[in-house]
């Protein structure tokens, strides 16, 4: 990601040190996860310490430090779809992707995460691709999307 | 649009809008919701575009993208207005037709109709279908009716009539009196009075204060918030804009949880097209009152839900909560007093000025006033979003709204108040729903999360994902919750395993108590809640588990076996194949078996046996019985059955 569109990015919430937070969710958003030199550009432009955004970035969820895959895999792991069987759900795909939950595949094919309801209970056990929702999914049928992803 | 400057400019703007709309017009109102475009809505919106333009009825017939209606278990839902017609489960298919009989020829299409499965009656009109009937639907009605990205819709169905009121006949103190007599207690989960927040907050010395809308609707299993943000934020913003009048603020934030993209553009529409009308910003409606609002998007954690974590993160710091005293309402946001109410709390507010405190009180139970609204999720027939009146018995949303458990299973229990809720088990079900009421039972009224189980929910299983979700979720400030709540997962974790040991239940009982008592926050101090009322109701669910290394809902993994019954098995090879570990033996004519020392219970074999076969068995705290000998698996068909 280059300095300039970090920049401006900085610039559009008027190099605010409070607005620190909303300006990561922007570059990780565009970016996909937050490299060193973005970093080090938010923390020279907005005067924070180097503590306080490593704080941050390891106590929010939504960043990673780390390159994610060409895919996002999400599985709901809400009430709703606990117990209608989320996590065999989550068993499959952690078989077939040989990684567990957090994770990037050293391929960079997939991420990934569990998430905490995505507003679809009615249709749980539920998988997410990619921002495509896969409701009633059963292990079998779990396999065979995941397959279908390059 | 000009801006609107005057209560009476608005009221004319209102009529102009009503008077380009032809009332008796075709207006077909797709839910655009998250559960329906799941089910494909978007494809049917689609559908219904092209059709209407094939037929050449584009200017006769308006389509309307619209927000959740809560029916999410039979989407896509479609409405036709002004008849109201329900149509639900709506593919593209489906389209042509609609448009022909229902919109050109006023002929209903029978087959997408709602039937009752006991009374096999066939339901017209929303209002007949006993999931809606069954409700009293004050706030999420309009969202049906409405395309949030359009304010013209909104405004038809009266929006901003009551912050117009507000602004020019109400004083200050006439807008508190009225949410005093309304008696409206906050919907994020404590229920706190909201007058007296409000009170507080105007109270409080100090030229600048803030608002805010607690949009982080962290609650694992909920989402109403979500559907009112999506489908009519103007609701919100416009109850935000009159308690902001009243406390005298002019800066307010909404905090929207990141995995809600939809809510979030639909809320920034929804902030620029009332800028541009004047309904909000500068001078609002000409009034001199000065309103703006910012929106920040969460960032993952559920802590920051929480009333001081989240104005922490708001300031852009790690959302770690603060103790109270001093509250928000003296000391919030950069120090400064800040009001901080949840999404459906603001939504209430338009509602109560409307109609009166009062009529709102008129009502619920004696502590709980208005509708409430609840995600019915889990075991249940109708899934959905339900909006029901305080003081309904849980009987009533989950036999008459809810329809019941599906699949002829029995209700074991409901999970009320998300992580820091409890269990109510059916010999409760006679409960009015209320703040006290559902405290007194041992779990809360939380953000609205309503999780049915069944006989095959295992409670020692529930008490161990909750207190999993928060171990996640503890921002790891105190050590009651930090380290207590890591060691009630590992106790509870062993017990689901059947590694439970004698004295474990005390144990958790004094990790509990001591969470209880001496976590920093309420996520802390509610964390025990799942285990307490679990155990409280289901105490030999656990010494089950301990004593007898059995799970008596049969669903614990490392407490259950696979078995196939002989005399059942009808050699049809399609658990074998089903099976990733190869732990079937046998084959064509040939009984299956399963070899108990290959198989991981993943349980593919247990669903795909065929249910008119039904030979597969969970078996659990019993031993399986040895495979039949080699010489006797021969299928042999029986006579009896043809
Ligand atoms: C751990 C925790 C999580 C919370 N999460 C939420 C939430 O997601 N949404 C919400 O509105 N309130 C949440 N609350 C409650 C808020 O602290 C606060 O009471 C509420 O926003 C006040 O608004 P109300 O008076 O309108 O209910 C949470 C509280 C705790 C302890
Ligand atoms: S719990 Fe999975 S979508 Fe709600």
């Amino acid at each position: 990601m280059d300095i300039e569109r970090i920049d401006q990015i900085i610039d559009s919430h008027r190099g605010e040190a409070s607005s620190l937070i909303q300006i990561l969710l922007e570059i990780q958003r565009e970016n996909g996860w937050l490299p060193r030199e973005a970093l080090d550009r938010v923390r020279e432009r907005l005067q924070v310490p180097v503590s306080r955004i490593q704080h941050i970035v390891t106590f929010y969820k939504a960043f990673s430090l780390v390159p994610r895959g060409r895919h996002q895999v999400h599985i709901c792991v809400g009430t709703a779809c606990h117990v209608r069987g989320a996590t065999r759900i989550l068993d499959k795909v952690e078989e077939i992707t040989g990684i567990k939950a957090g994770e990037t595949d050293l391929d960079l094919k997939f991420s990934v995460e569990t998430v905490g309801c995505v507003g679809c209970c009615a249709l749980g056990p539920v998988l997410e691709v990619d921002g495509k929702t896969h409701g009633k999914i059963t292990p079998t049928e779990t396999a065979a999307v995941l397959k279908s992803y390059e | 649009m000009a801006r609107i400057n005057s209560p009476e400019k608005l009221e004319k703007a209102r009529q102009e809008i009503l008077s380009r709309r032809k009332p008796d017009a075709p207006c077909i109102s797709i839910c655009a919701g998250a559960g329906c475009l799941a089910f494909g809505a978007s494809e049917v919106i689609d559908a219904f575009k092209a059709e209407v333009e094939k037929q050449g009825l584009t200017v006769d017939v308006d389509i309307k993208k619209t927000g959740c209606p809560g029916f999410c278990e039979r989407g896509p839902v479609v409405v036709i207005f002004p008849e109201e017609i329900c149509y639900l489960q709506v593919k593209p298919q489906d389209v042509p037709e609609i448009v022909s009989q229902t919109i050109k020829e006023k002929k209903i299409v029978e087959r997408l109709l709602y039937v009752d499965p006991t009374t096999d009656e066939k339901a017209i009109h929303e209002s007949d279908i006993p999931f809606y009937k069954n409700q009293q639907r004050n706030i999420i009605c309009d969202n049906i009716k409405i395309d949030s990205k359009i304010l013209d819709d909104y405004l038809a169905i009266g929006g901003y009539e009551a912050l117009s009121k507000v602004l020019f006949q109400m004083s200050a103190d006439d807008v508190l009196a009225e949410v005093k007599a309304s008696q409206l207690r906050g919907r994020g989960g404590a229920g706190f009075p909201v007058w007296r927040k409000w009170e507080g907050t105007r109270n409080s010395p100090g030229e600048i204060k803030y608002l805010v809308v607690n949009a982080d609707e962290g609650d694992p299993g909920a989402f109403m918030d979500r559907a009112l943000l999506e489908g009519n934020p103007h609701s919100i913003l416009e109850g935000l804009i009159i308690g902001a009048h009243t406390i005298g603020s002019n800066e307010g934030y909404f905090y929207v949880r990141q995995e809600y993209p939809l809510a979030m553009e639909n809320l920034g529409i929804a902030i620029r097209q009332a800028k541009e009308y004047g309904l909000l910003g500068k001078d609002i409606l000409g009034s001199g009152f000065d309103f703006n609002v910012e929106v920040h998007r969460g960032a993952g954690a559920f802590v920051c839900g929480e009333e001081t974590a989240l104005l922490r993160s708001l300031e852009g710091k790690p959302g770690e909560p603060t103790p109270r005293p001093p509250y928000p309402a003296v000391k919030g946001l950069w120090e400064k007093p800040t009001n901080i109410n949840n999404v459906e709390t603001w939504a209430n507010i338009p509602l109560i000025i409307n109609k009166g405190g009062a009529a709102f009180a008129s009502t619920g139970t004696e502590g709980s006033k208005g509708t409430k609204i609840f995600s019915l999720v889990g075991k249940i027939t109708n899934t959905g979003l339900v909006e029901v009146p305080m003081g309904i018995t849980l009987n009533d949303i989950i036999y008459k709204i809810g329809g019941g458990i599906p699949g002829g299973k029995k209700f074991k229990a409901v999970q009320t108040g998300g992580p820091s809720g409890g269990c109510i088990p059916a010999e409760q079900l006679n409960l009015e729903v209320g703040f006290d009421e559902l405290t007194k039972a041992g779990s809360m009224m939380g953000s609205g999360g309503m999780i049915v189980l069944d006989e095959d929910t295992c409670m020692v299983d529930v008490a161990r994902y909750f207190i999993d979700f928060l171990t996640e979720e503890s921002c790891g400030k105190c050590v009651p919750c930090r380290e207590g709540l890591r060691q009630m997962h590992t106790i509870l974790t062993r017990i689901t395993r059947g590694e439970g040991r004698e004295g474990d239940i005390e144990l958790l009982e004094v990790l509990a108590e001591t969470a209880k008592e001496a976590s920093l926050c309420a996520l802390g101090k509610s964390a025990p809640n799942p285990f307490l009322s679990t155990l409280r109701y289901f105490r030999d669910e656990y010494d089950a588990h301990i004593k007898e290394k059995r799970c008596p809902a049969l669903s614990c993994k490392e407490l259950i076996s696979y078995y196939i019954e002989p005399d059942k098995c009808q050699a049809c090879m399609i658990c074998l194949k089903k099976c990733p570990v190869d732990a079937i033996e046998g084959g064509k004519k040939k009984i299956h078996v399963i070899i108990q020392e290959k198989c991981t219970n993943c349980g593919e074999c247990f669903e795909a046996c065929p249910s008119k076969f039904g030979a597969i068995k969970k078996l659990s705290g019993e031993p399986v019985p040895p495979p039949i000998p080699e010489a006797e698996r021969t299928f042999v068909k029986k006579s009896k059955e043809k």
